[in-house]
């Protein structure tokens, strides 16, 4: 897997070629610095570190710079890692750009959710909660039983109970390129794709 | 969000003429039949305009046959072959679902004389 890092700058449509309108989500990728290349034989694993949206050494941090400085690269305010399943001849200092990406191809795309806060099992977990009318009261979004009485004389773990939900990493898979614009350093994916505007997105692609 | 915009700006139409909800317009929009292509006219009252940029529609009502018939256009997509005006409508408010519920001269827009 090869990738870049981005930022999702926010949802359209466009018309394909039949005149039918398709919803893209745009995203703002590269270009990205390969900063770190992991080998096999050192490392235990292929893989390639990039960096992403070049930043002034004062907004980072020491180890941060430190790490960039032995890699001989200027300042990047984003490092990821993309695992390499099979081996390529990747060399540091080589940069991506959007280029990679073909239209009609399937990526994945990693970012993270946005955060619901603390919800109710109906929103976190699908629950068909209770009738509003019918004798129905105090309860129309609860989660009914959570267990038997006396033997266990307990809540089992996993239990699907309210909590938190989102801003937790996502991934969604085949997710279709429907436009490359690599003047604009743009990647256009058709339907939505996880986070906020501006939040940090992972688009990977197989070799 | 202004870049979201300008994505769509290539794609949208200016050739298209400037029409206002209320007023009678003829679409003429491209059908593909297999491979076979053909263009089907359809007249009526514009009685909404929604979204902005490359995502506007509007909405065409007419009575057809006694039935009355809605189409939703998208107003940039590139099968509306070309939109004629046939009447300026006056109206005094931007959707006119109440045209929908209307009988008889209820159902009638004014036409109002534009320059």
């Amino acid at each position: 897997m090869i990738g870049l890092i981005g930022k999702k700058i926010g949802m359209t449509q466009v018309f394909d070629k039949d005149g039918k309108l398709i919803p893209v989500t745009v995203i703002k990728a590269g270009p990205c610095r390969v900063i770190h290349r992991k080998f096999k034989e050192k490392h235990g694993y292929d893989s390639v570190q990039l960096g992403y949206e070049e930043a002034d050494d004062k907004k980072l941090n020491k180890p941060k710079l430190g790490h960039l400085k032995k890699h001989n690269s200027s300042g990047y305010r984003y490092l990821r890692e993309f695992r390499l399943r099979v081996y390529k001849d990747i060399e540091e200092s080589e940069v991506f750009d959007v280029s990679m990406f073909v239209e009609n191809e399937m990526l994945k795309v990693t970012a993270n959710s946005k955060g619901k806060g603390f919800s109710g099992v109906m929103k976190r977990h699908g629950f068909h909660g209770f009738k509003a009318t019918h004798g129905v009261h105090e309860s129309y979004r609860g989660p009914g039983s959570i267990g038997q009485c006396a033997t266990p004389a307990r809540v089992f773990k996993g239990t699907k109970l309210p909590g938190h939900m989102g801003a937790h990493r996502t991934t969604i898979i085949n997710v279709k390129v429907v436009k490359v614009d690599v003047e604009k350093n743009l990647v256009m994916l058709k339907g939505s794709v996880p986070g906020h505007r501006n939040s940090l997105v992972l688009l990977r692609k197989e070799l | 969000m202004d870049l979201v915009h300008q994505i769509g700006k290539g794609q949208m139409r200016t050739d298209l003429p400037e029409f206002r909800v209320g007023d009678t317009v003829k679409v003429h929009y491209k059908i593909k039949e297999g491979s076979k292509e053909r263009i089907q006219v359809f007249q009526g009252i514009v009685i909404q305009k929604r979204g902005m940029q490359i995502s506007a529609t509007f909405t065409v009502r007419k009575i057809s046959g006694g039935i009355g018939v809605e189409r939703i256009f998208p107003q940039h997509s590139p099968n509306i072959d070309k939109i004629e005006v046939v009447r300026f409508g006056r109206v005094r408010r931007a959707k006119l679902f109440y045209l929908r519920k209307a009988k008889g001269k209820a159902a009638r827009v004014k036409e109002k004389k534009r320059y």
